[in-house]
């Protein structure tokens, strides 16, 4: 499963000022703090739902993310995965969650900002690859439920993140 | 990068045009060639710039994380895509938009490319363009196959070429124009694209149309080669032509476009572009970068032994029936409304409707329509709001949308019904920002966010100034209200901070030995007109104190105005000097070690730094001699310009030549380096010393600013024209810059040291 981005929802209420997660992201390059390479951070707070504070990668990107009106920590791989799609479900959700536990706890952060770990969007971003139909869920259902069986565990629903066509392939789970 | 790049052109099949579809297969086995080493890195650079693929900031690999310049471990630390640029490293994909003109579905490829290979963002330029970043080289070719299947090419987007062909956005909507200029402009764009008189060019070559000579919606006066629409009366009958400019442009040193011709038949367009475009290739600079514009040539040769130029190439051109064929466009169908006028409901409006409607809204001179400018911030749009907008342009328009050189999005053909309705939906897209065409509709380059050549934080500093000003009741003014910001990272003017009203561009100064963000100052220039004037600096102002600089000029502007008085014309009555005493007190900053905020930019916490290189350990140290000595040089090329706004030609020169003179002799005495005191000994010693050492080189481009600095030498002794002081003016404050940063290179050491 290639180039996948995974979504994990903050929840209410939001912290008053996502830049300050600019500092922040600064120092995950300086102190390396998440694996591969970290190059810059980008700020995007001034445009309204978008990819918020931008920290840009060679393997993958991280955003505080606000598109679609909700804000989220935003892991998007750039590049090519050679693993099974299982595990590149898994590596993805494992760098994200350390990805936000590190986020919560910073001191910009601590106490203003939750991560809510019962909901999560899986957007695959590549529309050649993964049209957004029907068809592509059904064929990646086997490996989303082995996945989430693992990682959620539980009872969880899971459907097509957007009915619009145009959109990237995506899913959304929620542990029930 | 992408898993699915090898699969776009089997995709796509019939939907490329098969010779752009030619171009793209070329383009995508020189990717694979150089990566096998078996292209040369300096022709690949060209290649990929001809295709808009440029570089970013941090692509040699080297980036400063605010403790200390660490190399950034791209996986193939050997392979470059040009000199010092790394393959790995993201880069930035220009996408030419000509007349600025998009459809609906260009917005959605446009969304899904911004989502699949860049940051979510799609960027609109200064000059009508869009802009990906952080895009992987290796990306590319898929990239410009899925733009080529919805019409849109990246050729010559950069590089030493034709670039976009920019328009007017209100051109066939707009009240005051002669005649709607969009055909024209984009016959022009399609004729020169890959022409083979435009591929042997020593840089890029701009041009732009505009429908009328009064407003700033396409700054003909710019551009390399401007064209204003005009009719006239020829045998009782209506011809259509345009006045032409040439030789203008900002760059380091800005230039007026001269007035060429003031009527050319339309037919005489394309052979008139091609035959100047043949005089530019054969006759401009080829070796120095850094003289090879356009202006150049045309300074150099004389407006008119450059006619004369033209008029011979012309008159042997081979006929090409692309030239007649323009006559044929003024008989295409103009645009088409989607929907009847209709009337407004009153009673319906939402409550935030009005403030934007004064701002946004622009009434058609077809009655019942409106033309909606989407205020973007810092041209910013996600890739959400790109099919939003899309599905309101299937909705309520012909898809008859443009960008625009104010970095914002237009659209066109609104039926007065439609408004409220339009506004609504545009709101929940989070695209309703009042304030269009205003004081807080701030123009920037992406100064250091991701260029190259960016010396401070634009971008920053312009969304900075635009929250605090949305906010301020001073804006509220209409007199301030209408005045226009724009920011440059860097003296190269991406950010037009030349023909602003209140413009800024980055430069660093050295304050107690440590690195400090500042933004010149520079007030009085003119963006009405067609960009008819420009400004000059008038002081340097530490980053964060340029909002309280904003501030104070508009204030006193605002207490001291007579009557309907401009603000140019108010900049011009107090005089420069008045302007310099403004801002004077806000270029002391505490040391370093007192407040820190002052040795950081905009958004960026970062301690600043030029270069790559930390800061000095000196944060409390006493001012040098040669603080001093450069800060009098600056007095000196201020005084030049106020003997120039006082007409006093000779004197302006002097001064500015002096100025310059002195900052090499603060820099030689600086660093203990003897010289007999005389201009000619000064620049001998400054030769050997600085220029053949490459000490003075700025590290993008060279040695430019000392090639200034002899030149104004050699030539300080013959007579000046007015525009001839004006350059010289403003090649002072650039070499007075290269000084502090040559000073400030080498003080400055890693943090830690």
């Amino acid at each position: 499963m290639q180039h996948v981005n995974i979504k994990l929802f903050a929840e209410q209420p939001y912290p008053e000022d996502i830049s300050k997660a600019i500092p922040v992201f600064h120092r995950w390059i300086q102190q390396k703090s998440m694996p591969g390479l970290l190059i810059d951070v980008a700020d995007y707070a001034h445009v309204p739902q978008g990819p918020g504070i931008f920290l840009v990668g060679h393997e993958y990107h991280l955003s505080l993310d606000e598109v679609g009106g909700r804000l989220g920590l935003l892991f998007n791989r750039r590049e090519s995965w050679e693993g099974t799609g299982v595990d590149a479900l898994r590596s993805a959700y494992d760098l994200t969650i350390d990805a936000a536990n590190k986020l919560v706890s910073e001191p910009e952060f601590e106490g203003k900002l939750r991560f809510n770990l019962n909901e999560l969007e899986i957007v695959l971003n590549d529309r050649l690859l993964y049209p957004n139909t029907d068809e592509t869920l059904q064929k990646l259902s086997a490996e989303f439920k082995e996945f989430l069986d693992a990682s959620f565990g539980g009872t969880y629903t899971i459907k097509r993140a957007f009915a619009d066509p145009r959109a990237r392939f995506g899913v959304h789970a929620v542990r029930a | 990068m992408k898993q699915s790049n090898s699969l776009w052109k089997e995709a796509l099949g019939d939907q490329i045009p098969p010779d752009l579809g030619a171009e793209l297969d070329i383009f995508e086995n020189e990717v694979i060639l150089r990566k096998q080493g078996k292209i040369d890195e300096k022709v690949f650079a060209e290649t990929r710039l001809r295709r808009g693929a440029y570089g970013q900031r941090y692509d040699n690999g080297k980036r400063h994380d605010g403790v200390e310049s660490r190399t950034l471990a791209y996986p193939q630390t050997e392979l470059t895509k040009g000199p010092h640029t790394l393959w790995d490293a993201p880069g930035m994909q220009r996408i030419k938009v000509p007349y600025g003109g998009l459809n609906a579905e260009q917005l959605e490829v446009l969304a899904e490319l911004a989502e699949e290979y860049s940051d979510n963002i799609a960027h609109i330029t200064t000059r009508q363009d869009v802009q990906l970043h952080f895009i992987h080289i290796e990306d590319t070719p898929a990239l410009m196959r899925r733009l080529a299947a919805v019409g849109i090419t990246t050729r010559e987007a950069c590089g030493n070429s034709v670039r976009n062909v920019t328009a007017c956005p209100y051109a066939g909507v707009c009240r005051d124009e002669s005649f709607d200029v969009t055909e024209y402009a984009k016959a022009c764009a399609y004729f020169l694209l890959g022409h083979p008189d435009c591929q042997d060019f020593g840089r890029k070559f701009k041009i732009a149309f505009s429908g009328c000579d009064t407003n700033p919606c396409a700054l003909v006066r710019i551009h390399d080669l401007g064209c204003i629409a005009r009719v006239r009366e020829v045998d009782g009958k209506l011809q259509r032509g345009f006045e032409v400019y040439v030789g203008g442009g900002l760059g380091t040193v800005p230039y007026v476009a001269k007035l060429y011709e003031e009527f050319l038949p339309v037919k005489e367009l394309l052979p008139l572009a091609q035959a100047m475009a043949r005089v530019f290739a054969r006759l401009g600079e080829k070796k120095n970068r850094n003289t090879a514009r356009l202006k150049f040539l045309v300074a150099k040769l004389g407006l008119d032994e450059f006619k004369r130029l033209v008029q011979e190439e012309r008159a042997i051109l081979t006929y090409d029936p692309r030239w007649d064929a323009i006559e044929d466009v003024a008989g295409i169908p103009p645009e088409q409304p989607a929907r009847p006028a209709g009337l407004l409901q009153i009673g319906e409006l939402p409550s935030d409707y009005a403030k934007w409607s004064s701002s946004n809204v622009y009434k058609q001179r077809q009655a019942g329509y409106n033309t909606i400018t989407i205020a973007l911030p810092l041209g910013d749009i996600t890739a959400d709001q790109l099919r939003g907008l899309a599905d309101i342009s299937r909705k309520y328009l012909n898809e008859t949308i443009r960008t625009t050189v104010e970095q914002n999005i237009v659209l066109r053909w609104v039926a007065d019904a439609d408004l409220p309705k339009v506004y609504d939906e545009l709101k929940a897209l989070g695209l309703n920002a009042a304030g269009a065409g205003t004081i807080v509709d701030i123009s920037s380059c992406p100064g250091t966010d991701t260029c190259k050549l960016g010396i401070s934080a634009s971008r920053g500093l312009a969304g900075e100034l635009r929250m605090r000003l949305a906010e301020s009741s001073l804006a509220a003014e209409e007199a301030v209200r209408d005045l226009r910001i724009k920011v440059s990272g860097c003296f190269n003017s991406c950010g037009q901070h030349h023909i602003a009203d209140l413009g800024f561009y980055g430069v660093s100064r050295n304050k107690g030995g440590v690195a400090a963000p500042h933004f010149q100052v520079v007030l009085g220039g003119q963006w009405t007109e067609n960009a008819g004037s420009y400004g000059l600096a008038i002081g340097a102002v530490p980053s964060k104190r340029i909002p309280e600089a904003v501030t104070r000029i508009t204030s006193r502007y605002l207490n001291e105005k007579e009557d309907a008085e401009t603000f140019q014309a108010f900049i011009r009555r107090i005089g420069k000097a008045e302007c310099k005493k403004m801002i004077d007190d806000l270029g002391t900053i505490p040391p370093m070690d007192v407040d820190a905020s002052f040795y950081s930019d905009w958004h960026d916490p970062r301690v600043y730094t030029i270069k790559d290189l930390g800061v000095g350990e000196c944060a409390g140290e006493v001012i040098t001699a040669i603080d001093f000595q450069l800060t009098a040089c600056e007095r000196e090329a201020f005084e030049a310009q106020l003997a120039l706004e006082a007409g006093n030609i000779e004197k302006a020169g002097t001064l500015a030549y002096e100025a310059q003179l002195h900052g090499a002799t603060a820099l030689l005495n600086w660093r203990g380096h003897k010289h007999d005191g005389s201009p000619d000994g000064i620049v001998a010693a400054f030769r050997e010393h600085f220029y053949d050492t490459q000490l003075f080189h700025d590290p993008f481009t060279g040695g430019k600013f000392a090639h200034y600095f002899f030149r104004a030498h050699e030539r300080r002794n013959e007579p000046k024209t007015e525009e001839q002081t004006h350059h010289l003016i403003e090649e002072t404050q650039l070499v007075i810059e290269a000084c502090h940063s040559c000073y400030a290179r080498l003080t400055a050491q890693p943090v830690g040291a």
